[in-house]
């Protein structure tokens, strides 16, 4: 028995270090707890993969198109400056 | 708009008073900084004012532009800042709630181990259908998120900005930051979940 290996992670513990797993962003010791965690534990290895597909999903919504309407408002935005401008504001 | 020399070339058409250029900048950024700015104020009015008073600054402040930064990170952080002093949509969000639960009670039992586990979805939503279904949802969930979870969403994970643009346009410390993005990570996740397996 190695009396300096840290203690087991619990499934609320593991899931609670997940995001930050995912980013990279825990300390080496910590993630080689989680990944031994993960690897007997089915469920939790389960929620890792909802969490990367979420974070995957996140990063590919697409915002609303842009309105015709919209782009008119902008257009004038552009036409204000361009008038500030030969203005000499 | 995808590389630096493209971005470059059409700030300088900008500066030539080429509105042709000015068409392609909003066509390309103009619904991910209404997207962005949603996440900052009350309602889609004022987001719609904010975008548009930012785009006079960022037309304003052309010869300030250098190029060190992306387009986008400039871009954000006029939007950014102009939102900000607009208002915040729901103030009190803005501080971290200690006995919020990211994941609902019961899901695990006094050990810490699982007594309700999550069914297992993540192999079925990689089928290409579930896959838009899922980001429509995720969209749509977004806007349900309390707003400093939803703002380090929409500009980390949503935009790709790195932890440290978000973390100074925020304001924020990098403990907060991870807490937010554990939060709203679980929380879509969770909403992700009831619309897989709600078929």
């Amino acid at each position: 028995m190695r009396v300096w290996a840290a203690r087991p992670l619990v499934c609320r513990d593991a899931v609670s270090i997940m995001s930050d797993f995912v980013d990279g962003r825990l300390p080496r010791r910590e993630a080689n707890r989680l990944e031994r965690h993960l690897a007997d534990c089915p469920h939790c290895h389960e929620h890792l993969e909802q969490l990367r597909l979420t974070i995957r999903t996140l990063g590919h919504a697409e915002p609303e198109a842009l309105t015709e309407t919209a782009l008119d408002d902008l257009i004038e935005v552009y036409q204000r400056w361009r008038a500030e401008e030969s203005a000499g504001m | 708009m995808t590389g630096p020399a493209t971005e470059v070339e059409l700030i300088d058409r900008l500066r030539r008073g080429d509105q042709t250029a000015f068409t392609e900048l909003v066509t390309a950024y103009q619904p991910r900084m209404l997207r962005l700015a949603r996440g900052f104020v009350p309602n889609q009015a004022v987001a719609e004012e904010v975008v548009q008073d930012t785009w006079l600054a960022v037309l304003r402040g052309l010869e300030r532009f250098e190029g060190r930064s992306s387009l986008t990170t400039w871009l954000f952080a006029i939007l950014v800042n102009r939102a900000k002093s607009t208002g915040v949509r729901e103030s009190r969000d803005r501080l971290l709630s200690a006995d919020e639960v990211a994941d609902p009670p019961g899901r695990f039992d006094a050990t810490g181990a699982w007594s309700s586990p999550p069914e297992p979805w993540s192999e079925r939503a990689e089928d290409r259908l579930d896959a838009e279904r899922l980001a429509v949802r995720a969209r749509k969930h977004l806007d349900t998120l309390p707003t400093a979870q939803r703002q380090v969403l929409l500009l980390h994970d949503v935009e790709g900005l790195s932890r440290e643009e978000v973390r100074s346009l925020l304001d924020i410390t990098e403990g907060n930051l991870r807490v937010l993005l554990h939060r709203g990570r679980s929380r879509v996740r969770a909403a992700l979940e009831s619309e897989v397996t709600a078929r």
